[in-house]
């Protein structure tokens, strides 16, 4: 394993990717693959936290990706072409949402001021969570759902921040929205959620798990 | 400095994130001690930020990368692959990644990792003092918020983490990792 440092402001991988698209640029064309390689799940979750549908957030990624080869030219070389990826895709499923007047389906959360404070439910304590949980196929159909249930404003910020590690200042970005308003969606997004699957409130959701009455799922 | 519960909801988001200033950070682990309600808004929240941090949570459907390629294989110019040119190069790769996997298996193994979904921590300087639970995968910066069982904590160095399996942890570590 190679012991070295990276540097902080700019990872190693960069320099590859800027030498990458400089090639694809020089006509290269097949290096694009390499270059979209380690992006591809990512732009795929960012679709599907917008759409919520499986088929329309694959489109939307194929469609994304190719609008990046089609207008590499126009990427600049100051940005993060992670970052650029994302602004397109997350464009891209907002048109698609738009046409499709999904709207309409979206649930009442997502249309609550987010600039009021949120006051977390109070219930039992939820403290350790073997990961191993997660092998389970029910559980993280559970978080699934609950993630499903967040407006799209508290979903795509979370998506991006939360399940893909972006900084704040990469979501900022990727969204279009000031690093305040990605701080402010992500506390109630965290919130709201921790409300929907701690466990022990109505028994709802340790109960369709077929968890033994009173003892936690985790 | 003292912390009212609203402060604490308030600011979690933060404290998670290691983005409040150690003033603050103090006085909310000094509430949170003394506050039932409180330890559970943060203990629920952490969890939440685990569970979906976790890889497992990003599944994209099965071809999904195979598709994509072939999109873009219709749409870019000069560089359309037939169906025989998909079978060689597949071909290829079968076996290029087979004899790197025999490769690997014969001739070196790395530390096994604790945690199979995660990624070693080639980008963490290999003498900077981390923290290791006994039961635990990931290795730590001292004070992370995302540290379980404290009781059976270590400290050593990176690579000394490294050599035993242990990964970096995506928040405490997220600077030294060049996952963009």
């Amino acid at each position: 394993m190679p012991e070295r440092m990276i540097s902080l402001e700019r990872p190693a991988g960069q320099f590859n990717e800027a030498m990458l698209i400089q090639r694809v640029l020089a006509g290269e064309h097949e290096l694009f693959y390499e270059l979209i390689r380690p992006y591809e799940r990512r732009v795929y979750a960012a679709a599907f936290a917008i759409l919520r549908n499986q088929a329309d957030a694959e489109d939307v990624a194929q469609e994304a990706v190719l609008k990046a080869f089609k207008h590499i030219r126009q990427f600049r070389a100051d940005a993060r072409f992670s970052t650029w990826l994302l602004q397109i895709t997350v464009n891209e499923a907002r048109m698609r949402r738009r046409k499709a007047h999904a709207n309409i389906m979206e649930p009442i959360a997502g249309r609550e001021d987010d600039e009021g404070n949120y006051t977390p439910r109070d219930f039992a304590d939820w403290r350790e969570i073997p990961s191993e949980t997660l092998e389970r196929h029910e559980v993280r159909q559970k978080l699934a759902e609950a993630l499903a249930e967040l407006g799209q404003i508290y979903r795509e910020v979370f998506v991006l921040r939360d399940m893909q590690h972006l900084s704040i200042e990469e979501t900022s970005k990727a969204l279009g929205i000031s690093s305040a308003s990605v701080k402010t969606r992500l506390l109630r997004a965290r919130l709201m959620l921790r409300d929907l699957l701690a466990p022990g409130l109505g028994g709802d959701w340790s109960s369709k798990l077929s968890f033994e009455k009173g003892t936690k799922p985790w | 400095m003292v912390v009212s519960c609203e402060e604490v909801w308030r600011e979690v988001s933060n404290y998670l994130d290691g983005e409040v200033e150690p003033g603050l950070r103090g006085a909310i682990e000094e509430h949170v001690r003394g506050c039932k309600r409180c330890a559970a808004v943060v203990d629920g929240t952490r969890n939440v930020l685990e569970l979906y941090g976790d890889e497992r949570m990003l599944e994209v459907p099965l071809g999904f990368s195979q598709r994509l390629h072939q999109r873009l294989d219709e749409n870019m110019p000069g560089t359309r692959r037939n169906f025989l040119g998909w079978m060689v190069a597949a071909a290829a790769a079968c076996l290029v990644v087979g004899s790197i996997e025999v490769a690997r298996s014969s001739a070196f193994r790395g530390p096994q990792l604790r945690s199979e979904q995660a990624h070693p921590g080639s980008g963490v300087p290999p003498g900077m003092m981390v923290v290791v639970s006994e039961d635990g995968k990931l290795f730590h910066a001292a004070g992370c918020p995302f540290i379980h069982e404290k009781t059976k904590l270590r400290t050593v160095t990176a690579a000394e983490a490294s050599r035993e399996g242990y990964t970096p942890c995506v928040r405490c570590m997220k600077k030294y990792l060049a996952t963009a």
